[in-house]
């Protein structure tokens, strides 16, 4: 790490004071405000707010929308990585614009782009609507958004990582006479699976706190297409923040963790290369 | 590169003959599986809706498009966005690199963990960063009571409120353009600069500067993006009064749920040209700026 040579004290400590004072406004006292106004009611209130029936429908629907999006784009996402990290074929570049459109995108837009597919009124709306089959205003549709709006994050955390170990290893298993499925267990996974890791949790955050995508195909219709954030939502514009506090409180120790175990595979990947 | 694999004839071939050379040959397995599965995937999930967007959008016509994009409160709403996101970008691009060079270059004890919290506005809901930010700058809030009492300001449910809510989503795409850059940096330029007689002004100015400049605009890019595009943060900051301060997203939203699905469509269209016309722009006054640099 480069030391600082150039600025004076009073300058470094011009710096220190602007950088803590931004990161302190903006960064802790918001994690502050949200602990103090969801425990204000005490301990007892705040299990209350997290206990209660409308709640716990709202997590189970984001638990299950996290746990089929997550792992539908981890595939995804170890596949594209080995197809563009591994072999060079002409399109790649055209692969990964299309791959980072998802952030690119803005989640109002993502939602749109649903509801004119499977919408009342959409390209597919009138077929599935023979079938019974509702997407929009429910939880297919829910899922579907955001199987979008999570798409690019395993992808992109292993494409670099994949790139950067070349194919020396995997083609020294090959010559060896391992299997395609056996060189990819033994020695392309164990290589990446700090980051792998890292992708599933960027991925699962974000699945588990989509809104602005969700509240365009929800239909807000509670205890059946209410998720997590969209209660908050709710319970924020019925003035019950302490509630909307409480759940958001789950989310804080949600991002703790996302951003520990970022730290830690980050950490990881700088020591080993 | 060449291999020893590059002048084994092909085992195996496409059945289709391009006239180009498709793939490089390699004897690594497994590119027809992942290479269409990945294909059909981005196809079902991404090309489709939007291609749904772009041919719903042309069934309303260039008149069509033009009549909605025009109509004054939408024209309002791009107002509002583009100088809202333009000041939280270039407040991000200032900042962002005041706290990337503390990460990087002043030694504090505990920058691990402040280093951990710049990503937490990509950790957190926006639903959950929304609520927070609207309680801590409302007229009762912490900032919002203190700006209120000494400076006659309001912050929460005004354009500031929307500025306010852009910064903060902003910020982690900043630090993490421009850290890295000056992580890579050698102190050695800056104490050969040094050592020629050049004062420490100069040298930030003259070396420092140019090396890390190219990085705070893609910094400052991705923050205006972000910012033009965000919904949940803002809608419960913003005070939403049409007119007023009514952010585009929040306006195909409103759309959406009086169900005018063609207006909808037809803003939504409006404002991803803009931004890509914009990003375009940027990224034009970037390799300007980046040659002119390395010009010199």
């Amino acid at each position: 790490m480069p030391m600082n040579t150039l600025a004076s004290k009073a300058a470094n400590a011009m710096i220190t004071l602007v950088a803590l004072s931004f990161i302190f406004l903006f960064l802790i006292l918001p994690i502050l405000v949200i602990l103090q106004q969801g425990f204000s009611e005490g301990v007892v209130a705040w299990w209350q707010n997290i206990s209660d029936e409308e709640t716990l429908l709202a997590l189970r629907l984001t638990l299950t929308v996290a746990a089929i999006a997550v792992p539908l784009n981890l595939l995804f996402g170890i596949m594209i990585a080995w197809t563009i990290a591994k072999f060079q074929f002409r399109g790649r570049e055209l692969l990964l614009t299309l791959i980072d459109l998802p952030l690119a995108i803005p989640p109002i837009i993502s939602g749109l782009m649903y509801v004119l597919l499977f919408g009342i009124y959409g390209w597919f709306g009138a077929f599935f609507n023979n079938y019974d089959v509702q997407i929009i205003y429910a939880v297919p549709g829910i899922i579907l958004v955001t199987i979008f709006v999570t798409l690019p994050y395993v992808a992109r955390e292993l494409i670099p990582l994949l790139s950067k170990q070349g194919t020396e290893e995997e083609l020294a298993a090959i010559s060896l006479g391992a299997s395609g499925l056996q060189t990819f267990w033994r020695v392309t996974l164990p290589n990446v699976k700090w980051g792998i890791l890292h992708g599933i949790i960027l991925c699962n955050a974000r699945a588990m706190g989509e809104f602005g995508a969700v509240a365009v195909v929800s239909g807000h219709i509670r205890g059946e297409t209410n998720t997590l954030p969209l209660h908050i939502e709710i319970l924020y514009n019925e003035y019950n923040f302490v509630a909307a506090f409480a759940i958001s409180s789950l989310f804080v120790s949600l991002a703790t963790i996302t951003l520990l175990l970022k730290g830690m595979s980050s950490e990881h990947h700088s020591k080993k290369h | 590169m060449t291999r020893f694999t590059d002048h084994m004839p092909p085992k195996f071939s496409f059945k289709i003959k391009f006239k180009f050379k498709f793939k490089e040959y390699s004897v690594i397995p497994g590119f027809p599986l992942s290479f269409s599965y990945s294909l059909i995937y981005l196809a079902l999930f991404v090309i489709l809706p939007l291609f749904v967007l772009i041919v719903k959008g042309s069934e309303l016509g260039l008149s069509g498009l033009l009549r909605e994009i025009f109509d004054l409160r939408t024209l309002l709403s791009f107002k509002l966005s583009l100088l809202t996101a333009l000041v939280a970008a270039l407040t991000n691009a200032c900042f962002g690199t005041i706290v990337a060079w503390f990460l990087v270059r002043t030694p504090f004890p505990g920058k691990k963990i402040f280093d951990a919290l710049i990503d937490l506005p990509l950790a957190l809901p926006t639903a959950v960063s929304g609520i927070v930010l609207t309680v801590i700058y409302a007229p009762s809030g912490v900032i919002g009571n203190f700006f209120l009492k000494h400076f006659q300001i309001k912050i929460a449910f005004t354009p500031l409120g929307i500025i306010v809510a852009m910064i903060f989503v902003g910020i982690p795409l900043v630090v993490r353009t421009v850290g890295p850059v000056l992580m890579s940096m050698e102190s050695e330029l800056e104490e050969v600069a040094l050592s020629l007689g050049a004062n420490k002004w100069q040298v930030f100015i003259k070396v420092i500067l140019p090396t890390i400049f190219p990085s705070i605009i893609t910094g400052f890019t991705l923050a205006f993006a972000r910012a033009l595009g965000e919904f949940g943060t803002i809608i419960f900051i913003a005070g939403n009064m049409p007119m007023k301060t009514e952010i585009t997203a929040l306006l195909v939203y409103t759309k959406l749920e009086q169900h005018d699905v063609a207006s909808a469509t037809a803003i939504a269209l409006g404002m991803l040209l803009l931004s890509f016309l914009l990003l375009l722009l940027i990224n034009l006054f970037q390799s300007w700026t980046s040659k002119k640099v390395t010009g010199v």
